[in-house]
Formats: structure tokens, sequence, C-alpha cells
């Protein structure tokens, strides 16, 4: 089986986790920039940050056999602060690097007016830099947030299908999917999803579209989440061909979208391609 | 066209080679108009981190892997910043700016472009990393010529501590001749080897013949 998590914080896991992940059938992660737990109290603070997620950190995975990418951008909670909003003058110089397959995460938290300047300008950056956008979905005022959300993305450059609408749940899902866009879900060990709803929802609505991942940071998460969802999809009746479209080939096409995508092991290109990206295919 | 250039260009397809040509020309564009203003005698740290807009060629420099693809990534950069003509500040930029893939091409254009020892900083930036490709690129013809010998010895010790084979340090024959220092040093890494019962890495014995060779007096020898 080969898993992609098309959303993990790798930054705060160990070097055990990356063991773990790999024998679960993990080959590929998305890294998205977001809140580090502890507030930033300036830019250069982020730019340590997202120099990390390209760099040490996809240099981490590698020693793994994991293919590691990322997404940056300005998190929705920290676009509230003033002393870090100079940062969204700087994400150009990022979004041009090979490593960077969309804006994200954007979206909303609080739902205030500084959200929405910061989300409008990165959907913008987005469609700018030809990239996709990952989309966080708030918390708190859930339905509310999402309506908000695809609010602005009607309203701005970025064609839906080039978003990934996260942290869906049972009372978000059918109106993300009626808007065109990708379906992400986070699957915690209590909050969020769980592998039992998330099975309930894909019977419901199907694999299309449909993104899982552990979301796993430095809170109570678990990077095997993804391996889980799949071993639950297996013994609810899916098939081994659904459970790959969901864990491995939606993350792909999605990411792949950026053109950047290569999940080939360095010094080991294939030849593979799929939408102009290599493919390492996994499942060894 | 240099020859590593047609080189480049033979091995691209259509697509990759006709962006070579173009982001190559702009390169070349911007060496010619910067001429008058570039130099790389001094570093002007107002100069490194001022970026009004980014030079389109440098923008195109972050682009070469997946323009190229990553195996002709190095040699596409590194033609960049000769086309450019990069100076002092602008690779001192686009290093502490760059990727780890990016810093590389950087560490390997340095010889050509930048004559005296002013880009050291970058070298030793990469010698603290733990990233094996950054340091094989540090290791090159420009530590040869500049990295003082404790610098230089650690650098040694560094390549054997994280497995970047010795064959990629520069002039390694000549900077290690009589050089009694470095014995010592690898000879104690080798006592901490075995005292722990870990294997002695086959480079450490080859670095260590070659410093009991007789030095010649004029090898380099930059104590500091």
């Amino acid at each position: 089986m080969r898993i992609f998590d098309p959303h993990i914080h790798m930054t705060s896991r160990t070097t055990d986790d990356y063991e773990a992940m790999y024998a679960a059938g993990v080959r590929a992660v998305v890294e998205p920039a977001f809140w580090l737990g502890q507030p930033r109290t300036s830019p250069a603070s982020f730019y340590d940050y997202f120099d990390g997620l390209l760099g040490w950190e996809p240099f981490r995975a590698a020693q793994y056999g994991i293919a590691h990418h990322c997404t940056i951008a300005l998190n929705p909670k920290e676009a509230n602060d003033p002393r870090c909003t100079p940062v969204l003058d700087q994400l150009s110089r990022y979004l041009v690097k090979d490593g960077v397959v969309a804006v994200g995460e954007i979206g909303y938290d609080s739902m205030t007016p500084a959200e929405d300047r910061a989300l409008a300008a990165q959907l913008q950056l987005a469609a700018d830099h030809e990239l996709p956008a990952l989309v966080h979905t708030p918390h708190r005022d859930k339905l509310a947030g999402l309506r908000r959300t695809l609010d602005v993305v009607a309203e701005s450059a970025l064609d839906p299908q080039w978003v990934l609408l996260d942290h869906l749940n049972e009372t978000t899902v059918k109106e993300a999917k009626d808007a065109g866009c990708w379906l992400g879900f986070s699957v915690y060990p209590d909050t969020k999803m769980d592998e039992v709803r998330m099975v309930a929802l894909l019977q419901t609505y199907g694999p299309e579209k449909v993104l899982v991942n552990s979301a796993a940071d430095w809170g109570r998460s678990d990077p095997l989440k993804t391996r889980k969802v799949a071993e639950a999809m297996l013994a609810a009746g899916f098939s081994e061909a659904d459970v790959d479209q969901v864990l491995w080939q939606n993350p792909v096409t999605f990411y792949g979208l950026s053109g950047r995508l290569v999940l080939d092991p360095p010094g080991k290109e294939t030849g593979a391609t799929h939408e102009g990206n290599s493919i390492r295919r996994g499942g060894e | 066209m240099t020859d590593s250039a047609a080189e480049l260009r033979a091995a691209l397809d259509d697509s990759a080679r006709a962006w070579l040509d173009k982001t190559l020309n702009q390169a070349a564009e911007h060496a010619k108009s910067s001429a008058a203003t570039s130099g790389t005698a001094s570093l002007d740290e107002a100069s490194v981190e001022q970026q009004p807009a980014p030079a389109l060629w440098e923008l195109r420099f972050a682009e070469a892997g997946r323009r190229c693809g990553a195996a002709h990534a190095d040699t596409a950069r590194v033609l960049l910043l000769q086309a450019a003509q990069a100076d002092l500040a602008t690779v001192t930029r686009l290093y502490r700016q760059g990727t780890a893939d990016e810093r590389r091409a950087v560490l390997l254009s340095l010889p050509p472009l930048v004559h005296g020892p002013q880009a050291l900083p970058l070298t030793e930036d990469a010698l603290r990393t733990n990233d094996p490709r950054l340091v094989a690129a540090a290791v090159g013809p420009y530590a040869a010529e500049h990295l003082d010998a404790h610098g230089w010895r650690h650098a040694i010790l560094k390549c054997l501590f994280i497995g970047v084979p010795v064959a990629a340090v520069a002039a390694l024959r000549t900077r290690a001749r009589g050089d009694a220092e470095l014995a010592r040093m690898l000879g104690d890494y080798a006592a901490e080897r075995t005292a722990a019962g870990r294997p002695v890495p086959d480079d450490l014995h080859r670095v260590l013949g070659l410093t009991q060779a007789p030095g010649e007096g004029h090898a380099p020898c930059k104590e500091s």
C-alpha cells in the first residue's frame, strides 16, 4: 500500500515517526506552513521556518525514503498580527522555489478583516504563480467560515478546481463539493474527523477528489492516521483501487497541478511522469 | 558558448533548451546593464538585503530544477551565475535566500565569480550544515584556495563524519601534504572510533597517508 499524506507538520515530529510512517507505507508528504504553537514576533522568524521547509526537512525526510514537499503562506491566525503581515510582501520569492507545490495554509481562523485581506491576497498569489491553494477551514463557526471562504474563492482569480478545502466534516462537505473544490479531511485522535466517520463520508460522497490527512503536528495527533483510514476503508468493503485513489492518486493529482511534484528518491529517476511530475511508484 | 553550456543544451529537451537559452540571455543582458556598478571587492550589507524587484534571471535561477530536471540543475544554475557575472552581493543574496540546491550552485560557481576570500562566509556557512550535498560543494577549489588551515582541517573531519567522500575535496593532496596537525586530528578521531567499537572510515586512512608525504614548503599554510 502506498500512502501520500497531503498535510502533515513534520518539523514537529521525530525520526521515529518517519520510520513508522515509512513502515506503514507513507512514501510522500506535503508539509503546509502554519502556526508553530508559539506566536512569531517578526517576519524573519517566518523566513527561517520557510527555509527549513525547503531545506532541512526534505533532507531529513529523504533519509527515511519519503519525498517531502511544502506549501508556503502566511497562516490565518498570524495574519492578524501586524508584526507578521510584512511576510506577505516576501512570499513571491518563496513561491518560485522548486519544492513549493501550493500556497497554504490560507483561510480563516476568527474571520477578521485582516484575515479577509490575507486570504484574498494569497489566492491572487496562487493564481499569479500558477499554484493550487490549500485552504484551512476554521475550527470555530465552521459552516459560516466555509461559506465565507467559498465567497472569497469565487471572487478570486483562482479556479475552484485548484483549491483544496481542508479540515472538512459532515457539516461542510456538501457545499465544498458542490463548489467544485478538492475535499480534505484531517483525521485526529479526538477532534476533527475519525476513521469511522471518514469511511461513512466516503460511502456517501465517493472517493472522487477526496484527500485524507493526519495533520499531525505538535499537538495530540497521529502520523499513522492515513494508514488507519486505509485499513478502515478496506474493512468496510472499499477496493484497493479506491484506497489508492484517496491515499495516493488524489493528492498526486492535486499537488501535481503545480508541475513541481517529484516523487522519485534523489538519484533514482525512473522516467515515469504524471502530468509533468515524475512519480515514484511506492507500494513495494 | 562554453563547453558546459553546449553539453547541457544537448542533454535537454526542446522546451528546457528554449528556457535555458532565454534565461541565459536575460542573465547576460543583466550583466551588461549592471557592469558599471558591480564589484566584488567588498560586501555591502545593504546591497545584499535590498530587493526592490528581483532581476528576472534571479527568479529563473530558482526554477532551474523543474525546468531542466534535477540532474541538470547544478549546471544550469552555474551557467546562469556566470552569464550574469554575479557579483559578491548577488551570490551572497542568492545563497542566503536559496534552497539547498540553489546554495549548492552558488558554492560551485565561486572560483570564477569571486577572486578573493570575501565569499568565505558562504563556504563556512555550508560547512556548518549537516547536509552532505552542501558540504561536498563547499570543499571545492574555492575552499582549497581560501580556507585557512584550521577551517580546512575541520572541513576534512566534517567530510569523514557525515560520509562525504574526500574525493570531493579540491587540492586534497597538496594541502594535506606534511600537515602534522591534520594527522594528529585524524589519529585522535580514529582512536575515538576504535574505542567506541566503531569502524574507521577508509577515507581517513587515505588522508592520513597523504599527510605523511613530506611537505614542500610552498603548500598553502594559512594558520590563523
